[in-house]
């Protein structure tokens, strides 16, 4: 392999985009009105865009002969490299827009700060997918306010969203200083995105110690195998079935 | 929750320098998510580079009903469009 470092990081990006786009995917039909069921499936395609152009890097850079397809659909869970964050179940609406605020507030400035790297295809990739970030964060945004700032059952609900995804923030910024960006010199500007969000909102940041990890390292929580069991099972059932 | 939420009618100009036209409406609980919503609804495929959206309550529109009264009292009245009157010869600049 030319380069496991960069290897190891365009593979977790990859699984962070993929997995959260599989979990919006689920909201497909059940969203709360037709027009946010679309902007949701939106978003989800968005993620899964940057998944396939992530992925496909990473297994150029393995040179194993493992494509795109082969990474989503052939991997167990130990061997996927995606946070905990995106695997987490969707929860009721103000959940999963907790969990999309969280991640689009680390993407937004991780793609970012990734268009400006050494290496020009993540950094290609960084700047195509910045733009799609924007709209995510702003989209969560919108509907962590109102529902925040909105009755007194959606405000209970948002600030219960928050409080459930809040503990696994944390695992994005662990410093990796030799990756093509340290994941840790974005926390900054994540915490200043999210704090005036919440603000606005009147939600409170939770104090909690709690800093579940594991992702990076492939120990996921139980409910990544649900999700992949779904996702995977017609690529295995039917090898490379196309439509 | 569709029910609940206000009606929105949605307009979208196709390219700088054309006239907004309206393309359709949408469910929205107020302007600014209307605004996004419309933006994922309308110009998915580029179809547009700014969106208006109008509350649908704020729109007062011409009845059916007098459809007649309205737009009739103009079928016969041809001087009104300019091809009803000959230009003069010699006429440069009309």
């Amino acid at each position: 392999m030319n380069n496991p470092l960069t290897f190891t990081f365009a593979l977790a990006l990859g699984d962070d985009a993929l997995i959260a786009a599989q979990r919006l995917a689920e909201w497909a039909t059940r969203a709360p009105e037709m027009e946010e069921d679309i902007a949701l499936a939106n978003i989800a395609l968005d993620q899964l865009g940057a998944a396939r152009l992530l992925l496909s890097y990473a297994g150029e850079l393995e040179g194993a002969g493992r494509d795109e397809d082969a990474l989503a659909f052939l991997r167990d869970d130990r061997e996927f490299r995606n946070c905990l964050l995106v695997e987490l179940p969707n929860g009721d609406f103000a959940m999963t827009m907790a969990k999309l605020l969280v991640l689009s507030a680390y993407q937004l400035p991780l793609y970012t700060a990734l268009a400006g790297c050494a290496d020009e295809r993540l950094a290609a990739i960084g700047g195509k997918a910045r733009k799609e970030s924007a709209y995510h964060l702003d989209h969560a945004a919108l509907w962590v306010k109102r529902l925040g700032d909105g009755t007194e059952e959606s405000h209970r609900r948002m600030q219960a969203g928050i409080d459930q995804v809040w503990p696994y923030a944390h695992e994005l910024f662990v410093a990796q200083p030799q990756a093509p960006v340290d994941p840790a010199t974005l926390r900054g500007e994540f915490d200043d995105t999210v704090s005036a969000v919440l603000a606005e909102a009147t939600l409170t940041v939770p104090e909690s110690g709690w800093a579940p990890g594991g992702g990076r390292d492939g120990v996921h929580t139980e409910d990544l195998s649900y999700l992949l069991a779904e996702m995977q099972v017609l690529h295995r059932a039917h090898p490379g079935a196309r439509w | 929750m569709t029910e609940h939420t206000p009606l929105w009618e949605v307009f979208v100009r196709a390219r700088r320098g054309l006239a907004h036209s309206h393309v359709g409406s949408l469910h929205a609980p107020d302007a600014e998510l209307a605004l996004r919503h419309a933006r994922d609804l309308y110009t998915r495929r580029q179809e547009g580079v700014s969106i208006w959206v109008v509350p649908a309550s704020a729109i007062t529109a011409s009845s059916p009903d007098e459809k007649d009264a309205f737009f009739d009292p103009a079928a016969d009245k041809v001087y009104r469009h300019p091809t009803f009157y000959d230009v003069p010869e010699g006429v440069a600049h009309l």
